[in-house]
């Protein structure tokens, strides 16, 4: 379905070399875009917590003049926005790209061209939104950009202009991230994969992709009313104009409470990778893993205003959002117990990887609880704006989301590298962070329930709370600590190879049976999928009898029922994006630049409302250029 | 018209898991994208009507026969837009060029129109700095016309393509994909001339602002 001869005069030859910085820009190999956004995410990762450990220092004593609050305003606003936006999404997308056509038996995702152009956009808005330290007007609004304090008449400058604008560039690079795996994840499994046979990390990915698709959007329309406010004087959350700053409030959480879901539903799904794999055991209740993530998507759209039950919405409102943010602790805690009835009589192994997720659930298992205790308004009353929220957020993001994507790492490092990262390093990574962590973020609590409010530069000395932020400030450099170790390990582990082969842990997906790392084409045949673990059960077929025969008869019948939909199907291959030759010679997609070239265009667009309408014509023809050359470009060159 | 008959009823069967075609599937997943973005904007239009503390106000400013012309209009670029289509799967060229001009043409008249009423009515005296009206009209319908203006490009690119015989029975997919998101503009436009057009058209200043101005 290509215009054959409509092409674009060529400017420079179609990128062909597989090695150098050339064929790094010219990639649409989803292995390479998923080590990009890796790489560009962990950096961030040291960004923003060096960002913490400054916080953490200026913390650390009663009126201290380390940091002045300007700077202080800065480091908190932008530790959050690099955290959410520049390091948890992204390590969850260089997940989401390296595994799931692995997990799916595929040979690239859907739309390679694509999800180049979502690595280039994410790496462009992030260097735009970083830029913003080199001006000197750091966002200092907070991470979520409450108005009026982040409108142009508080807070003049540049600073929120570059999070506003930055943020509506990233969004485009996930929007696009997660069109491109909901249709992967549909469209190109292997032969025979129903969605009920689908790996529960695909699952997860994809309801995280349709959460994406719809929230982002949200974040969008709050990001382009706030901008033209302060860049073109409406009146979105301006009061003198008759706006209303809660309505940035209501948009922001909208977004914002999906938001959450999106960061943490990655980090389930690998967690409920690594449980099984380590206990030796299927997962414990697949369809209730799969249901209660959906649920906790659906149900995450109905509980924005618990982060507003002080603003004085009314007693309805409160109640009717306290009771829905208690519900959406239910389908969570069914995935709690899910994994530990997956432990439960297991043959468990404690490798890096699983002392990481048994962590994962306990540290979730905290912060939810905190969760569930500021869901009653008058209680949350006392939360609102403490270190008690503080803390909460915390056990959920860095004990959840954070230790999952390390469980992953350690889990998949041999597959994506071809050797294991150094075990004892490993744990001593572990042991650093758990320390580090709870020492950090536990006395956080008794601060909270103490009054301590959040985002104050620095607090008084007959106040009684210098002990346990000191505690905290420790904490700090203990797990500052244990990411440097992990550091030492990645490259300790590089100079010292131990070679993993291709199945080191003794996996049940499909991604262990190709190579470690895999071949360019991910699998020289395109699996043929009869069962779900399916991988496993190739090994060890006597134990088909053992579980498959419980699971049809008891538990999923609804899968038997697929199955046959399925077969009624012409499917032929997953792993072909040629249009019927998916059992011909191996067919992957031509290198292009055009992604890097239309991702320029666009945060030249992005940089040109932070400086003049010059830059913004140039980003304009770049963006042209790029549009006009990818719609010209065919995905295949005729051979 | 057997043949084109024939055509229309055999459907390729895609070499995908769902056996839907892999784009049209995104241009759904898209299109939900994109109601969420008009949906927000709208909300906040909804959430701000009638809170306009100085005019003008919806009542003194909105001509509805003129914006029901252009609606009339952009609604009929949808019908040119289906029977674009169907002359491409019935492999009937020049047919199938001349509808898709047709719906560049509608397109581009829609716009005529929102330009011309932008034009009066900051002559008028509204601007998205005007009120909190001019600023969620504005921006709103605004977003919309950048949404008809990338759809009249599209498809212009898509006349081009099919004088040229470069647009065919074989890949009408392309035509339909485009026709997704066309229809969906035209769908939303429904939508916010409902609600800024018919419900808010009598819209004064909130009570205790200014003299009322609709008697009766």
């Amino acid at each position: 379905m290509t215009t054959k001869s409509l092409r674009m005069p060529q400017l420079f030859p179609r990128p062909k070399s597989s090695t150098g910085i050339w064929s790094w820009i010219g990639t649409v190999d989803h292995k390479r875009i998923g080590t990009l956004y890796g790489i560009t995410s962990f950096i961030w990762f040291i960004v923003g917590g060096l960002e913490a450990l400054m916080i953490r220092g200026q913390l650390a004593s009663a009126e201290n003049d380390l940091i002045g609050p300007e700077t202080y305003n800065q480091l908190f606003t932008m530790h959050g926005t690099t955290m959410v936006f520049l390091v948890i999404m992204p390590l969850s997308a260089a997940f989401f790209n390296w595994l799931i056509p692995l997990q799916i038996g595929a040979r690239d995702v859907a739309f390679p061209r694509l999800n180049a152009l979502s690595f280039w956009v994410f790496l462009f808005g992030s260097l735009l939104i970083n830029f913003s330290w080199i001006t000197g007007n750091a966002p200092n609004g907070g991470w979520f950009g409450y108005a009026p304090l982040s409108g142009a008449t508080f807070n003049p400058g540049l600073g929120m202009t570059y999070w506003v604008v930055g943020l509506n560039v990233l969004g485009l690079a996930s929007i696009a991230a997660g069109l491109n795996f909901i249709v992967t994840i549909l469209n190109m499994r292997a032969p025979g994969m129903s969605m009920f046979k689908i790996p529960i990390f695909t699952w997860m990915t994809l309801i995280t992709s349709v959460l994406i698709v719809l929230a982002m959007p949200v974040l969008a329309v709050a990001g382009i009313q706030l901008m033209t406010d302060r860049v073109y004087g409406t009146h979105f959350f301006n009061s003198l104009g008759g706006g209303d700053p809660v309505m940035w409030q209501h948009i922001f959480w909208l977004f914002g409470h999906p938001e959450v879901y999106i960061l943490i539903l990655p980090a389930m799904g690998i967690v409920s990778e690594v449980l099984p794999t380590f206990a030796r055991k299927p997962l414990f209740g697949y369809p209730f893993v799969v249901f209660a993530g959906a649920a906790i998507a659906f149900m995450g759209w109905f509980v924005w205003s618990h982060h507003m039950f002080t603003v004085g919405l009314g007693p309805a409102a409160n109640t009717a959002f306290s009771i829905s943010t208690m519900l959406i602790a239910v389908p969570t805690g069914v995935k709690i117990f899910n994994w530990l009835g997956t432990l439960w009589g297991g043959n468990i192994r404690l490798n890096t990887p699983m002392l990481f997720s048994i962590s994962f659930i306990a540290m979730f298992t905290i912060g939810g609880l905190s969760g569930v205790i500021h869901a009653s308004p008058p209680t949350d009353a006392q939360q609102q704006d403490t270190y008690f929220v503080v803390a909460h957020f915390h056990y959920v993001l860095v004990g959840g989301a954070l230790l999952g994507i390390f469980s992953g790492i350690y889990y998949w490092w041999p597959k994506f590298t071809g050797y294991f990262l150094n075990e004892k390093l490993g744990i001593a990574n572990w042991a650093l962070m758990m320390i580090g962590f709870n020492l950090q973020f536990a006395p956080m609590h008794w601060l909270g329930m103490d009054g301590m409010p959040r985002r104050i530069y620095t607090y008084g000395e007959n106040m009684g709370w210098e002990t346990s932020n000191m505690a905290a400030s420790i904490g700090g450099a203990i797990l500052g600590l244990g990411i440097l170790v992990f550091i030492i390990n990645v490259f300790y582990s590089k100079m010292n190879k131990v070679m993993a082969g291709n199945d080191p842990w003794d996996g049940r997906t499909l991604e262990w049976s190709t190579s470690s790392p895999p071949p360019v084409h991910d699998f020289d045949e395109i699996p043929q999928v009869k069962y779900r673990d399916d991988f496993w059960f190739q090994k060890y077929p006597e134990t088909i009898a053992e579980y498959h025969h419980d699971e049809h008869d008891q538990a999923v019948p609804s899968g038997a029922q697929l199955d046959e939909v399925e077969e009624a199907l012409p499917v032929v291959s997953g792993g072909s994006y040629g249009h019927g030759d998916g059992h011909s010679a191996i067919h992957l997609p031509d290198m292009s630049y055009y992604p890097f070239i239309l991702a320029l265009g666009i945060a030249g667009l992005g940089a040109g409302f932070l400086s003049n309408n010059v830059v913004i014509a140039v980003g304009a023809v770049i963006l042209v250029w790029g549009l006009i050359g990818w719609a010209m470009e065919p995905v295949n060159d005729p051979k | 018209m057997t043949q084109a008959a024939a055509t229309e009823h055999h459907e390729p069967v895609e070499n995908t898991s769902t056996g839907l075609n892999s784009r049209k599937l995104m241009m759904w997943a898209f299109l939900a994208s994109d109601v969420m973005f008009f949906g927000v904007f709208i909300a906040t239009y909804l959430v701000y009507r009638g809170k306009s503390l100085v005019g003008p106000y919806p009542s003194e400013i909105l001509d509805i026969p003129i914006t029901s012309v252009s609606t009339f209009v952009l609604l009929m670029s949808s019908l040119a837009m289906v029977l674009g289509l169907h002359y491409v799967k019935a492999g009937e060229k020049n047919k199938a060029t001349l509808w898709i001009l047709v719906v560049v043409v509608l397109g581009a008249i829609f716009m005529g129109f929102q330009f011309y009423e932008f034009r009066t009515f900051a002559h008028e005296g509204l601007t998205p700095r005007t009120n909190i009206f001019g600023t969620t009209f504005f921006i709103l319908t605004g977003i919309h016309g950048a949404h008809v203006t990338i759809g009249v490009i599209w498809m212009a690119f898509m006349a081009y393509s099919s004088h040229f015989g470069q647009l065919r029975q074989d890949n009408a997919l392309d035509l339909e994909i485009a026709g997704l998101y066309w229809h969906f503009v035209d769908i939303v436009w429904i939508v916010i001339f409902t609600v800024i057009y018919l419900i808010s058209a009598s819209d004064g200043p909130p009570l205790g602002v200014g003299p009322t101005i609709i008697h009766g």
